[in-house]
């Protein structure tokens, strides 16, 4: 680094530290690394009511004293000093659609995506129109009373609703990257169901989509009131493009006595990106919540959605797939609490990984000592693709009543020479004989997916899987 | 004269010679029958011509049509016309048996396009009725949880809708009642068209009743050792194996080894169910 570069950070670094309460017009981020003032700086940016700006700072001190996670992958790698924790929406679009790596393009190419959406989603353009076109669902929805808002919106808009239920489900304290999220979170979908309304159609971030949505530490809050009834899909199933290396989402979802909540997400971020993300729901009497997780991207990967089941006769089921290919390493699974009385709680778990990839179960089951008469089944099967990849299953099951019941079923195969030779048989090439065994492998998962999605997911698996065979 | 060619075919797994010198031929149009004792190497053959990556061949050669087998990968040779309805049948969870079978007809019609959906559900239809197999066998998974009766007539189902040059049939008739039997048997011989080339492969002479062959072998030692008409297996069905064994100077007739023995739980086709 020569003098002119250093006087030229220091200049700008200085702007930073004292500058940024007057001209926050012309910030264009917080700059590298995180300090207190930085948290101070996104709450000021954001005009928070000063409850949040305390809760972000007491969220930080937490950041800070928390250890890595002592367990999975290892983390160490993460250079906190590097990041920048807070972007200007506007500026995110600075990036140049030529900046965009070939291989992102290609498969947007692959998938059919729209020209507007590959812009928006290699993080080119801010805003992707997509208000417009889901204008009249949004407005059916409203009449509803069901409000479906960008976190920071709702911040405003809804502050009771949000004070009432806000890292109730994910405390600060839970874990490192959740204590980071809550010190520096920005967008996220906020979601409220009124008592009794059954949302009939799935309801897609795509129809709120823009650049604080896809940020880097997202938050969502969702709240389905009695009877009420909730499907969300998060995401998308095509690769999310960003510079940035770390995305750590929280999402907390309430689900009220007799409610019904699907949560669907297909994360495919790119391979630089390391995806922590802490996911819980709290389940009430009578209540059903249900987490629908594929996980095909990223570098690292560290997910496992939780249900508390809290009321009496609760249930919690979660379907998942994660595929971890080259320089991967996903480490997912699912976390049931049983704590109400004749709870019960499914969770079925596909994993894959292929090109060296490695790929993890991690599950936890809880039955508390007043969960009589609770149930848990767990199925997770792997499928390992080639002789350099990888996978362990790590469950953990705790039952403190007598009268509770878990089951645990593994399997861990490689493509079962038998089924080649018998698809093979038949004149299928041993590439789509492998094809159709792996889609066969992750129907489970599919079918559970809206159409639109489950059709992607397959091409996304091929395309993933091209080159490996043979 | 068109068909399949077998000379002198020599195969091992794990390092255990099993074939040692096969010579046979599958005319088109007509039907052999190999018959013999367990253990003598006939499962192994209807798996070598198929090209079962378990077996390595030492020696000879497979023609079909004079087009050389061995050269050939397992779906090259089942995109030249070659089909095995195989003993057991593998199960493959999460694929329909709908979308298997279009997708190895669509294999098939290389160059071409894909067989019209609409023509293709009338013809497994119309399959599914002719094998009397349960109405959703289109949307099942391929096998999965299929009694070994229902994974037998889901082999004859797919030869019905593939229209191969030469079947191999492998033990076809185990653990067949005598219904399905009598429908598996109608189905095959309805598909004789003067083309097709079979090969049924055997414990029992009751398969025969039900579709005739024109030949009958029987295999010892990993070769054929004797070869004639239907009377053949008539005698062999009254006296078993013995005098063959006896005529022929063999003592030992096995080259399978006994752990490779198969294991069925499932009925066998036994005279006895006749009667």
């Amino acid at each position: 680094m020569n003098e002119d570069t250093k006087k030229e950070i220091e200049r700008l670094i200085g702007d930073y530290k004292y500058g940024f309460k007057t001209e926050t017009e012309s910030l264009r981020d917080t700059g590298k690394g995180l300090t207190k003032e930085v948290v101070e700086e996104i709450s000021a940016i954001k005009e928070e009511p000063g409850w949040m700006r305390e809760f972000r700072l007491k969220a930080y001190e937490t950041f800070l004293e928390k250890p890595l996670p002592a367990f999975g992958p290892d983390l160490t790698g993460i250079d906190f000093e590097s990041l920048t924790y807070y972007r200007k929406p506007s500026e995110r679009s600075e990036r140049s659609w030529d900046d965009v790596p070939e291989e992102i393009k290609n498969t947007f190419e692959k998938l059919g995506i729209p020209e507007a959406e590959r812009k928006f989603l290699a993080g080119v353009g801010a805003q992707f129109e997509s208000e417009v076109v889901y204008h009249s669902t949004l407005e059916e929805l409203e009449k509803q009373g069901v409000v479906f808002l960008d976190t920071d919106t709702a911040l405003k808009k809804h502050p009771e609703i949000f004070k009432e239920y806000f890292a109730k489900a994910i405390p600060a304290r839970d874990n490192k990257f959740a204590a980071l999220n809550s010190a520096v979170w920005s967008g996220g979908s906020f979601i409220y169901v009124p008592k009794g309304v059954k949302v009939d159609k799935p309801l897609q971030s795509y129809f709120r989509i823009n650049a604080e949505q896809m940020g880097q530490f997202e938050r969502t809050l969702i709240v389905v009131e009695e009877g009420a009834s909730l499907h969300y899909v998060e995401g998308c199933t095509a690769p999310v493009y960003t510079t940035e290396s770390l995305h750590a989402a929280n999402v907390e979802i309430f689900v009220k006595k007799g409610g019904y909540c699907r949560y669907t997400t297909i994360q495919n971020w790119a391979s630089n990106v390391n995806n922590l993300v802490t996911k819980r729901a709290i389940v009430e009497e009578d209540a059903h919540m249900e987490w629908v997780d594929g996980n095909i991207g990223s570098h690292i990967n560290m997910k496992y959605p939780s249900c508390i089941l809290k009321g009496d006769n609760a249930k919690g089921t979660t379907i998942s797939i994660a595929f971890a290919g080259e320089n991967m390493h996903q480490d997912t699974g699912a976390k049931m609490i049983h704590l109400g009385k004749n709870t019960t709680s499914t969770v079925i778990s596909k994993s894959m990984s292929a090109k060296g990839g490695k790929v993890n179960y991690r599950g936890l089951v809880h039955h508390a000592p007043s969960a009589t008469g609770a149930k848990t089944n767990v199925e997770c099967d792997t499928l390992i693709l080639d002789g350099e990849s990888s996978s362990d299953t790590v469950p953990v099951n705790i039952v403190k009543n007598n009268a509770a019941m878990v089951q645990h079923e593994a399997s861990v195969s490689k493509v079962n020479e038998q089924q080649l030779f018998y698809l093979m048989s038949r004149g299928l090439t041993e590439e789509e004989a492998t094809e159709m065994i792996i889609m066969g492998f992750i129907e489970p998962f599919a079918r559970e997916l809206p159409m639109e999605y489950a059709v992607e997911l397959n091409q996304l698996i091929k395309l993933e899987m091209e080159g490996s065979i043979g | 004269m068109a068909g399949l060619r077998i000379e002198n075919l020599h195969a091992e797994a794990e390092g255990h010679r099993i074939l040692r010198g096969v010579d046979l031929c599958i005319d088109a149009g007509k039907t052999h029958a190999i018959m013999g004792p367990n253990g003598t190497g006939k499962s192994t053959l209807a798996s070598v011509i198929m090209g079962h990556p378990r077996y390595k061949v030492t020696e000879g050669k497979i023609t079909l049509d004079g087009e050389d087998v061995l050269a050939m990968t397992t779906d090259e040779r089942a995109r030249a016309g070659l089909f095995l309805a195989m003993q057991s049948p593998a199960e493959v969870p999460g694929v329909t048996n709908s979308d298997f079978i279009k997708a190895a007809m669509d294999a098939r019609r290389e160059g071409e396009k894909n067989i019209p959906l609409f023509r293709f559900i009338k013809q497994l239809d119309d399959a599914v009725a002719a094998l009397k197999m349960r109405e959703d066998l289109p949307h099942r998974y391929l096998n999965d949880g299929f009694s070994g009766g229902e994974k037998k007539r889901n082999e004859i189902l797919q030869m019905r809708m593939l229209h191969p040059k030469i079947a191999i049939l492998d033990e076809i008739d185990s653990g067949l009642d005598v219904d399905a039997l009598k429908i598996v048997g109608d189905n095959v011989t309805a598909m004789k068209d003067g083309k097709l080339g079979l090969l049924l492969i055997t414990h029992y002479q009751r398969l025969l009743d039900y579709i005739s062959a024109d030949k009958v072998s029987v295999m010892m030692q990993g070769r054929i050792v004797k070869t004639g008409d239907e009377s053949l297996m008539k005698r062999i069905d009254t006296e078993g194996y013995d005098w063959i064994k006896e005529e022929l100077g063999i003592e030992d007739e096995r080259v399978v080894p006994d752990d490779d023995e198969r294991v069925f739980l499932e009925k066998c086709a036994t005279k006895e169910a006749l009667e």
